[in-house]
């Protein structure tokens, strides 16, 4: 496809709103959605991610070039699997049995992006941004070349949206990390060393084990 | 503005023979550092429900009670009661009997709780985390509102005219609403009608700026009548007479905390760089010499216009005398330096207005 233009949100919360901002200042168009009335995110958009588009999920699904799944993993069956055929799809929810409460379908699962990706059957989605608190999304983007630029992983079944997937997340201010399909999520999930670490691109490289030339 | 102190009642250890303290010492401690805290001319004292063994304020409103009688005029409050798995007919009760002994001290600040342990504690099941928030909060209020309530819900029996008192020495007991940020919350606050407290814990501090503004749109947009509209802000912080000193020192118990808490909750132990980072400049961490502190709480209120701030000190098992000399700093030496500040600005942004 063509370089991705729009960039659409679902989740208007802390995640939703980091990303929505990176975005902008990245200079994608924007769109938001999440499960209050578009007014109301329109407000919350307002003083929190400036510019950006409130509309109803259908509505960002279809305008937009690559989704983003900042929502709270516990609802992740209020999306439109049906909507998001097709399209590139970067899941950045993680699964915390302390706050989400205990989901029979996620405990003992592979990795949470595995589960959400049966249910969006046929969606192409990359799992990224999940490794990264919300404030380091906002607060330690660097432009390319940067030394103190960090490492952001993705992993994907579609070798095209994950190429998408990575130019985004070069242009938000992280250097990707590529770790191939979407079972290698396992690498940098929740428990995991590089969870949380905020690792540059070749110490996240190397506690990945994937060789530097790759 | 006001300057105040929270602690989830940390247990520590003695810094000559090594030894953990008991749970027990940690809440006599804990109404020690809410005495000086008074004396020292404090204005908020708040104390979070936490079910740790190394954070055990469980029942915060006992230790406040004893406050109550001890101190004279600092503010007494949890930060936060964790309401989604409480009684909300029980807080009133216990925090009205604190307003009582207190003379119109207490407060509340209500919140859904970083500390979950209190679900399977009580009996309540994380699943239903967002909907026992707001039922809890629902009545909450509306106890608050008037001694006779009928009400109906799903997780505690119905009300049928039922009489609650005491009632509060001031008619009703300030609630604040909790948040660590979510845009949703300073909205929810805003159409509650309630004050607002944030909850800055990491990253820069100033991304919370669009969020109070974003606050007071809203309030602007609902009109609320009667409505409470004040702002805090509560984050990690440590005073000491030399700022490299104090970081050092306070790095040695934020490492020790956040290490016990990540191996619970799946994150790695801090790294020097990212409290360096955070505990300078613009982070959220308020680590260093009362000067310093200072500026930084006045670059704050710059962008986010609170009318409280209020630090956790005690953490990681911090020394009980260097918590104790921690809030002298801040009552002393960080609050003149703060209000000075202000008193000399009010003025010229009452001529803007």
């Amino acid at each position: 496809m063509s370089d991705p233009k729009v960039i659409g949100i679902l989740g208007a919360g802390r995640v939703g709103t980091a990303i929505a901002r990176r975005a902008l200042a990245a200079g994608y168009e924007v769109r938001v959605a999440s499960s209050r009335p578009a007014a109301d995110i329109a407000l919350v958009l307002q003083f929190t991610a400036s510019g950006a588009v409130a509309a109803d999920a259908d509505q960002v699904i279809a305008e937009s070039d690559i989704i983003v799944l900042a929502l709270p993993l516990s609802k992740y069956r209020s999306l439109p699997a049906g909507a998001l055929r097709g399209k590139i799809v970067i899941d950045a929810m993680n699964y915390w049995a302390p706050t989400d409460g205990t989901l029979p379908e996620f405990e003992g699962a592979p990795s949470s992006s595995e589960v959400v990706a049966d249910y969006l059957d046929g969606a192409r989605l990359v799992r990224s941004f999940n490794h990264m608190g919300y404030h380091e999304i906002d607060g330690d983007a660097r432009p390319a070349g940067d030394p103190d630029r960090r490492g952001m992983a993705l992993a994907g079944d579609d070798p095209a949206a994950r190429k998408a997937v990575a130019g985004f997340i070069d242009r938000l201010g992280f250097d990707p990390v590529e770790t191939g399909p979407l079972a290698s999520a396992r690498g940098f999930a929740i428990g995991t060393p590089v969870f949380g670490a905020g690792l540059k691109r070749t110490e996240l490289k190397s506690a990945l084990r994937i060789p530097e030339a790759a | 503005m006001e300057l105040g102190v929270y602690s989830f009642g940390d247990v520590q250890r003695d810094p000559k023979t090594g030894e953990l303290g008991s749970t027990a010492q940690a809440q006599r401690n804990l109404l020690e550092a809410i005495q000086l805290a008074d004396e020292v001319g404090l204005d908020y004292f708040g104390i979070g429900e936490h079910h740790t063994r190394e954070m055990p304020a469980s029942a915060a409103t006992v230790i406040l009670g004893a406050a109550a009688s001890t101190t004279r005029n600092i503010t007494l409050g949890s930060a936060v009661t964790v309401l989604s798995t409480d009684d909300p007919v029980r807080v009133f009760q216990q925090f009205a009997t604190l307003d009582a002994l207190s003379n119109g001290r207490a407060e509340i600040t209500a919140g859904r709780g970083s500390s979950t342990e209190s679900f399977p504690l009580f009996g309540h099941s994380l699943n239903d985390y967002d909907d026992l928030y707001a039922e809890k909060l629902d009545l909450l209020l509306r106890l608050n509102d008037s001694e006779e309530v009928t009400w109906e819900g799903r997780f505690r029996p119905s009300l049928d005219k039922a009489l609650v008192v005491p009632r509060p020495e001031n008619g009703t007991l300030p609630i604040w609403l909790a948040t660590g940020g979510n845009p949703n919350s300073s909205v929810r606050a805003a159409i509650a009608g309630l004050p607002v407290s944030y909850a800055i814990i990491g990253g820069e501090a100033e991304r919370f700026g669009p969020l109070a503004q974003l606050y007071r749109q809203a309030v602007a947009q609902v009109k609320v009548p009667g409505a409470d509209t004040r702002v805090s802000v509560a984050s990690p912080g440590f005073v000491g007479e030399d700022a490299k000193a104090a970081k050092d020192l306070w790095w040695n118990h934020y490492h020790e905390a956040f290490r016990a808490l990540g191996e619970i909750r799946g994150f790695p132990a801090p790294q020097r760089a990212g409290y360096d980072r955070d505990a300078n400049g613009k982070g959220a961490l308020f680590v260093g010499s009362p000067e310093e502190i200072a500026d930084r709480i006045l670059d704050l209120h710059r962008v986010m216009q609170h009318d409280r701030h209020f630090f956790q000190m005690d953490l990681g098992q911090l020394g009980q005398k260097d918590f104790l000399r921690s809030i002298e700093l801040l009552g002393t030496r960080v609050k003149p330096l703060v209000d000075a500040a202000l008193a000399e600005k009010a003025p010229a942004t009452a001529d803007v207005e």
